[in-house]
């Protein structure tokens, strides 16, 4: 028995000092390159490692027998081996196998900026880098005309991308169209965007071969998502130059649901007292407007959204006429335009998700040419009654969609749905004389589109995509199939291609037209290059845009109206970016430049000429600082464009065509914007109210710019189409109650 | 000779638990030793994996899993390209919610949350200022809530307030009272263990010599 006792007893510890197996060996991955910093652990034991930086390991495993060995890496999947341990030494290679993340893998880059919080290689600038940019003054667009591709045109509203109209870019928000996205045109004044830059937190704007999701835009899609719930409840109250407004938004207690209300007025008569106009005002431009907003969880990661927003504005203004010495061109504008969003995301069982949004919109515009004498009385000149008329829009529109989507295995995904869109336009002429004219447009646009996320590997990623459209009133059918590629060439660096065919319906003031019409087409060619790290960004991008079956006009009795789809054109070029906020302290900057070389004939242009919206050379270089001693951000921004062609298209009657009247070159464009903004709270612990003041001035050097001319009908006599007022000063007080609503205080610059 | 071997029986079973706490405790302590030593972010990471080893077994100890979240955070402090900073606050939140699963409402588990929410706030301060920011504040006041007596939260607080420029509320005005404050508690601290958190002392004194 003793013998027997004692022999247990040396087994005992014979089993804990004799089994010990070395294993060594190295970790790499499919690539053969070392996984630094890869963890070796024997399951239920402390025994392990971790591979140095050259994926090498080596440690002592004190168990025996069958272990299993584990063996991970963040970014790589986890494995498990069997081994057998009885002493000695194991040599042990291992290779572990990427996992496909959102944070490892390509991202496909090619023709898009994004302006968001989220963390990605694609996002360029962040949000409030939309309302930061001195130039932008507020406005959603303003600051994407930094970007390149986008061209600095002053007299009229809209991005002008590569070489395409304003009305070749469409934006969605929350996924649906948006109809009215600008106020009302104004002759030679841009509009402003109607939806304040605050109300959205991810911009997507691409410059070309956008997804197949998106239809209708020739040339670009600016993608915007709304904000979803507020940290707090808050009040803002709002104060300056321009407008008064104030606003109330409360978050719910249990935090899954929030409304909101807000309310602006404007009034541009005492800023126009001060800063002299071009225009000489009959009645500044007065608005009001007024929002509401719901957004409530409604799972984990549901959200319904609903936003909606009413505004009416009027102005009337009088120039000196072209056309007749001595009197005056009058113009005046009453717009409402009422807009409601509802949009709601939901994730489904078994990886689906689905995102279902609908739009509605109405807009009634009256408009009101006519002339003038020195007196102010409105007059009726013999020769030029066609000056004097009055135009009634009433337009309704709706939007719907539905997007499906399925995830698979490593980030691939399919999507896939339906656009419906509807427009019913009323536009009323009445001339001089009293006659009206009335012309009533219904369109319904039906769309349906798929689109697969395709990862092999980390390093490369594609995108295959197709949309079908109906247009009701074209009765034609379209198929545009998109493609585009990604490539991970090294660790922060990625080169990106895109191809895609889009179509795009003739404008609606182009219809009835005197032949049926068909659909716009564009197809689109991008290269692109990107090297990103935390804080720089460096781009390189050239493109290739053909286009077919754009509208040609005919002058039929002094009209122009569409008459065929035997436009056509094209635009080249190459554009490149670089942001950095690391190499010159505490300055964050963005220089763009853009070469675009482009032709098309269309419209009433006698020949493919380069329009008069394209210049060739278009840079930007946008700065910002915080001034921490002063508690002041300063922003500074310059915008540069070549001299962008001009031109006055006559019709001859004799010869049926049309001919160059005049045809130039304009001053290249220069504007050297700045804005401060000034936050005495910053810092203070639990402040009660929080406020914000702006100061921003445009044009600082007050230089002269000029966009092109005006022409007398006759075409005899021009002026200079210059912005209303040279250099324009905002100043302006944000002030927020209940919530440190800082960064969205900061330049809430309108 | 029944008794002899019953008592032979319950006394081994009895040495192996013991060397088993025993082991415990000699690893935790050989770590500890290790992390003190430590000066590289490549070691950080080395000791996060080998806590995490030592806490997959101990599945009721969560000093484990405490220690494997610290050690992966100062990795993220360490390492010099920010950009990276994210998958180590991703590995460093999972360790720590384990250990939160463990021991809940624990103020030093607080302490470990409000770093990683710091680390987060590193990739991007302009960007990511306004909520990692507040989140890591609000976590700082939380530990404090859970345990008054911890010294540790005031060592987060100091040292956040002495890189805070004056002008947004930060700087030695701020920082020296909360530090005085922090070393009173730490010096009263009782430690329940020689593998419990016992740090401060180096932020504390940081702050003192700086805002003399």
């Amino acid at each position: 028995m003793k013998q027997f006792t004692l022999s247990i007893i040396i087994l005992i510890s014979v089993s804990t000092a004799f089994a010990q197996t070395n294993i060594i060996g190295t970790v790499t991955d499919n690539k053969k390159q070392p996984v630094a910093g890869a963890s070796l652990a024997i399951k239920d034991s402390y025994d392990g490692a971790t591979a140095d930086s050259l994926g090498r390991f080596r440690f002592k495993a004190f168990d025996k027998g069958s272990q299993i060995l584990i063996i991970s890496a963040v970014g790589y999947k986890t494995i498990e081996l069997t081994i057998e341990l009885k002493g000695g030494e194991i040599q042990l290679p291992v290779q572990l196998k990427q996992e496909i993340t959102e944070i490892s893998a390509v991202v496909i880059t090619a023709g898009s900026f994004e302006a968001s919080d989220r963390n990605r290689v694609a996002a360029v600038l962040s949000s409030i880098d939309i309302v930061t940019t001195a130039s932008a003054n507020g406005d959603v667009t303003g600051a994407l005309k930094t970007l390149p591709g986008a061209q600095q045109i002053g007299e009229s509203e809209g991005l002008f991308v590569r070489g395409g109209t304003a009305a070749e870019t469409k934006t969605f928000i929350d996924g649906t169209l948006v109809n009215n996205f600008f106020f009302t045109s104004t002759p030679g004044i841009a509009s402003r965007g109607r939806f304040s830059p605050f109300i959205f937190k991810g911009t997507v704007f691409s410059t070309g071969g956008y997804s197949a999701l998106y239809g209708q835009a020739l040339s670009s899609a600016l993608i915007l998502e709304s904000i979803d719930l507020p940290e707090q409840s808050s009040a803002n109250l709002n104060i300056s130059i321009l407008s008064l407004g104030a606003g109330f938004q409360k978050l719910s207690k249990d935090k899954r649901s929030s409304w909101g209300v807000n309310y602006n007025y404007s009034n541009l008569t005492p800023a126009f007292a001060v800063i002299k106009q071009q225009q000489d005002y009959l009645k500044a431009p007065v608005a009001h407007n007024i929002d509401l907003n719901y957004r409530i969880k409604t799972s984990k990661n549901g959200m319904l959204k609903y936003y909606g927003y009413y505004t009416t504005n009027s102005l009337a203004f009088t120039q000196n006429s072209l056309d007749s010495m001595n009197y005056k061109d009058k113009f005046s504008l009453t717009n409402g335009n009422m807009y409601h969003n509802l949009s709601w995301k939901e994730s489904l069982k078994h990886k689906w998700k689905f995102t279902a949004g609908v739009s509605l919109s109405t807009n009634k515009d009256d408009i009101s040419f006519g002339m003038q004498d020195a007196q102010k009385n409105d007059v009726l000149l013999n020769g030029l009654q066609f000056k004097n008329f009055n135009l009634n829009n009433k337009g309704f529109y709706g939007n719907a969609k539905l997007v499906l989507e399925k995830k698979f295995r490593g980030l691939n995904a399919l999507r896939f749905g339906s656009e419906y869109n509807h427009s019913d336009d009323k536009n009323n002429i009445t001339i001089f004389n009293g006659i009206t004219f009335n012309n009533r447009i219904v369109e319904n646009v039906y769309a349906l589109f798929a689109e697969q996320d395709v990862y092999l590997t980390n390093n490369l990623a594609a995108k295959f995509g197709v949309r079908a459209e109906h247009s009701a009133l074209l009765s034609k059918t379209n198929v545009a199939p998109r493609v585009s590629l990604a490539y991970k060439l090294g660790k922060q660096s990625q080169a990106s291609l895109a191809y895609g065919i889009f179509y795009q319906n003739p404008e609606l003031r182009y219809q009835p037209a005197l032949n049926p019409l068909i659909f716009m087409k564009a197809e689109h060619y991008i290269a692109q290059y990107q090297k990103t790290t935390s804080l720089t960004t460096f781009r390189l991008e050239a493109f290739y845009k053909k286009y077919d079956n754009l509208i040609k006009t005919s002058n039929v009795n002094g009209r122009d109206i569409a008459s065929s789809n035997n436009g056509f054109g094209d635009a080249s070029g190459f554009e490149f970016f670089w942001r950095d906020k690391k190499n010159v302290k505490n300055l964050d900057y963005w220089i763009s430049y853009s070469f675009l070389n482009t032709k098309r004939d269309f419209l009433n242009f006698p020949t493919a000429i380069t329009p008069n919206f394209a210049a060739k050379h278009t840079a930007s270089l946008v700065m910002k600082k915080f001034v921490t001693k002063l508690k002041t951000n300063v922003n500074l921004s310059y915008n540069y464009a070549s001299g962008r062609p001009y031109y006055n298209i006559q019709f001859d009657p004799n010869t049926n065509k049309t001919y160059f009247a005049d045809r130039g070159r304009i001053p290249d464009y220069h504007n050297v914007s700045f804005a401060l903004n000034y936050l005495p709270g910053i810092g203070k612990k639990n402040p009660k109210a929080f406020a914000v003041y702006v100061l921003s001035v445009s044009n600082i050097f007050n230089i002269k710019q000029v966009y092109g001319y005006n022409y007398s009908a006759n075409g005899m006599r021009r002026q200079e189409l210059v912005p209303p007022s040279r250099m324009f000063v905002f100043i302006g007080a944000f002030i927020s109650f209940g919530v440190d609503r800082t960064d969205d205080a900061i330049n809430n610059n309108l | 000779m029944k008794q002899v071997l019953l008592g032979l029986f319950f006394a081994t079973i009895f040495a192996n638990v013991f060397a088993q706490s025993e082991r415990y405790a000699g690893a935790m302590q050989k770590n500890l030793e290790a992390f003190a030593a430590a000066k590289t972010a490549a070691e950080m990471h080395d000791l996060s994996n080998s806590f995490e080893r030592i806490a997959d077994v101990e599945k009721t100890q969560w000093l484990p899993y405490y220690y494997a979240a610290m050690t992966e955070v100062l990795n993220g402090y360490m390492i010099t390209d920010k950009a990276g900073a994210d998958v180590i606050a991703d590995r460093a939140e999972l360790l720590i919610n384990k250990a939160d699963a463990i021991e809940k409402n624990n103020s030093e588990i607080s302490c470990v949350k409000s770093m990683i929410a710091s680390l987060r706030m590193m990739v991007n301060p302009m960007q990511r200022w306004q909520q990692y920011g507040a989140l890591s504040s609000q976590l700082i006041e939380q530990a404090k809530q859970q345990d008054p007596s911890n010294p540790r939260p005031y060592a987060l607080l100091a040292q956040n307030l002495f890189y805070t420029p004056a002008q947004f509320g930060g700087g030695c005005t701020t920082a020296k009272p909360v530090a005085e404050e922090g070393v009173k508690l730490l010096n009263a601290f009782q430690l329940k263990s020689p593998l419990h958190p016992s740090w401060g002392k180096t932020q504390f004194d940081m702050v003192m010599d700086q805002c003399k």
